[in-house]
């Protein structure tokens, strides 16, 4: 991917376009928001990183003059404040996901993926389908190698959620978010519970998991062998 | 300078204003009645002269000018003669009779008047009087003046004069001293609050403002600002308290996580289990800063703005099914019962955080194979969410205290936790003005009280 980071903290700066190369991504860098701006109107990136308080020019300001001028490149909001309606704003102003400092890098690796991928994957499916592993929409049935797998609503929107981003790290907070629809900080890993329920039902009794654990980052559904 | 500041008091400057309007209605009201009776008094003069002159006029047509001369004589013999002025002359002005030595040489005013000086000796003191008179001219050329000295009604005008002076200077006295008396007092009061002030701003935060018990007006200043003071060192004792606690209970984590740093650098290996270990504590301690930050940020209310109408079932059922697979893990039962359609206005994320710390610590605390009820009803008071566990419950001289940030009882400093839980859910309760309600005699029961919505 085509990723272009921009913010003030040459610490953090630093740190995101390490972390982004190291995981095979091409990186260009921007100091501020004007240089940001001319850099992202200049040439076509799959993904924007824009931090919301900058030097020159402010990230909400920055997303506004980029989606006027017609871009429509994704863009990912890094924001020291956590609260919904500076969320709210952020994702008003035509941000396409928020993410509150301090992160884990897995988290934004994560989310700027799932970013991408929701751009290719635009279309209306009635039907995932996963190595061996069929969803289908319409009539909510699960089957695994032709046997039906009985999955009770949630288990459902977990499994659908993960399919849609297969072969993508999803962390627990995308979780919470992408599947229970509630912003919050869970105190235990309740999320894993849910997940290893999930596993056992689709994964149990058959020789390849689907289902995996990605440490230190969250959980990826995936079709090939890994 | 004490004298200054009287001077610059709102009360006085009051007083002085009252004094002000008040003088000057007295003034409109004298000089009201000055000129009533003074111009009344004028009034009657002249027509007492006008009648005079009728009278000698007719005197005259009866019986003639000895008639007439005989009747001034008279009436100039008469004792008081009421400063009477009487002049009858010939067509050449020569006096034939009067009180005057000579026609006084003024012209007639408007009116046919005539004003003109009276020269007279009193007590060997020559005095001018002012004096008014009437003009008269009978058949023959005679002339005749009747007119009166007015030096007793100038006398009386200049008493009532004298006494409307005295009377606006009185007034205006008793008002500035009364103004300097109510704003003394006035001033008094407010020098205790500005002094005690000013005694807590150089940080002696426990002083309170003496009142007089009157429940007066000061009283109320007194009370509602000592209030703010308690509310204030409420704050910064629990800000104190806050603070040193962080320090207190970040230490331990940020020492662990050094240690682990440093066993890093001293090994020629990376050893991917320290690393693990030590992210681990960063992120523990992330986790702390971030639960700490949220909180704050609750408390300052700014997100009451977004508060909007909530299915609160639909919150308590979500929560419920989110937790209910971790209590199947620990082989606890969850017994759910959530009425329908009940609604609060409030925070969706936030509610469905307090009520997940709840039901959170509750598995956490209740034993293998014990239960949890879990209830939401709506009451007559207001929508009430219920969790009863089976585990060992909060002393009852605890319960003031689990709230507070940091604070874990003794028996679970060994369980996972920051103990900033439940001061995130007091928080969560405040903001929505719900009653946190902490009972239960070998469980848990604690209760979530929303007040009715309005």
């Amino acid at each position: 991917m085509r990723i272009l980071v921009i913010e003030d903290d040459k610490e953090t700066l630093d740190y995101l376009v390490k972390g982004l190369v190291e995981s095979g991504h091409t990186v260009d860098r921007a100091g501020d928001g004007k240089e940001g701006l001319f850099f992202a109107l200049e040439s076509n990136y799959d993904v924007l990183v824009v931090d919301r308080m900058l030097p020159a020019l402010d990230g909400l300001s920055l997303i506004q003059a980029l989606r006027s001028s017609g871009k429509t490149t994704p863009v990912l909001i890094l924001s020291a404040l956590g609260e919904v309606d500076d969320r709210v704003a952020g994702l008003h102003a035509g941000g396409d996901d928020y993410l509150v400092k301090p992160f884990a890098f897995s988290e934004l690796l994560a989310r700027l993926e799932a970013l991408t991928r929701r751009r290719e994957a635009g279309t209306a499916d009635t039907s995932l389908k996963v190595g061996d592993l069929e969803l289908d929409l319409l009539s909510r049935a699960v089957r695994r190698a032709g046997r039906m797998i009985r999955l009770q609503p949630r288990e459902f929107s977990l499994l659908e959620f993960l399919m849609r981003h297969v072969n993508q790290v999803v962390t627990r907070t995308m979780l919470l978010e992408g599947v229970w629809n509630y912003h919050f900080d869970p105190q235990t890993n309740v999320i894993d519970v849910h997940v290893s329920r999930l596993r056992s039902k689709i994964d149990r009794g058959f020789d390849r998991p689907l289902l995996h654990t990605v440490r230190g980052a969250g959980y990826m559904l995936s079709g090939e062998a890994s | 300078m004490r004298t200054a500041r009287l001077l610059r008091s709102s009360t006085f400057r009051l007083a002085v204003l009252y004094m002000a309007l008040f003088g000057a209605s007295v003034a409109v009201l004298l000089t009201f009645i000055y000129w009533s009776t003074a111009g009344y008094m004028a009034l009657q003069t002249d027509d007492t002269i006008e009648a005079e002159i009728t009278g000698l006029a007719e005197r005259y047509g009866l019986s003639g000018l000895d008639g007439l001369i005989r009747s001034i004589d008279e009436r100039l013999s008469r004792k008081p003669n009421g400063d009477a002025v009487y002049l009858l002359t010939d067509d050449q002005l020569t006096p034939l009779i009067g009180n005057l030595d000579r026609w006084p040489r003024v012209a007639r005013d408007g009116d046919g008047w005539l004003n003109f000086n009276l020269e007279q000796a009193s007590n060997d003191v020559e005095v001018t009087h002012r004096a008014r008179a009437r003009p008269f001219t009978l058949r023959g050329g005679y002339r005749l003046l009747v007119g009166r000295d007015m030096h007793e009604l100038d006398a009386t005008r200049s008493l009532i004069v004298r006494a409307i002076a005295w009377g606006l200077a009185i007034t205006v006295m008793m008002a500035l001293a009364g103004g300097i008396m109510l704003s003394r007092s006035t001033m008094h009061r407010l020098e205790a609050i500005n002094e005690t002030s000013r005694r807590i701003m150089r940080g002696d935060l426990s002083l309170r403002i003496p009142t007089r018990s009157t429940d007066d007006d000061f009283d109320q200043l007194a009370d509602n600002l000592n209030g703010m003071l308690d509310t204030i060192e409420q704050l910064m004792e629990d800000v104190r308290r806050v603070t040193d606690n962080v320090a207190h209970d970040l230490r331990t984590p940020l020492t662990r996580l050094r240690n682990r740093l440093e066993q890093l650098k001293n090994d020629d290996t990376i050893d991917a289990g320290t690393v693990e270990a030590a992210l681990g504590d960063a992120d523990g301690l992330l986790m702390t800063f971030n639960a700490l930050l949220r909180i704050a940020s609750i408390e300052s209310g700014r997100r009451r703005a977004a508060f909007k109408s909530i299915a609160l079932d639909d919150v308590v059922r979500d929560v419920t099914e989110l937790y209910e697979p971790l209590a199947e893990q620990k082989g606890q039962t969850l017994e759910v019962s959530v009425s329908d359609s009940v609604r609060v206005h409030g925070d969706r994320d936030l509610l469905f955080q307090a009520f997940a710390n709840l039901l959170d610590n509750a598995i956490k605390y209740t034993p293998r194979g014990g239960a949890i009820r879990v209830s939401l009803e709506d009451s007559s008071t207001g929508p009430r969410i219920r969790i009863v566990d089976s585990g060992p419950g909060i002393p009852e001289q605890s319960r003031d205290q689990v709230f507070k940030r940091f604070f874990r009882l003794e028996q679970s400093r060994h369980t996972p936790g920051n103990g900033l839980g439940l001061s995130l859910v007091e928080a969560v309760a405040r903001l929505h003005k719900a009653d946190i309600q902490l009972g239960g005699q070998s469980g848990l029961d604690v209760a979530l009280a929303f007040p009715k919505a309005a």
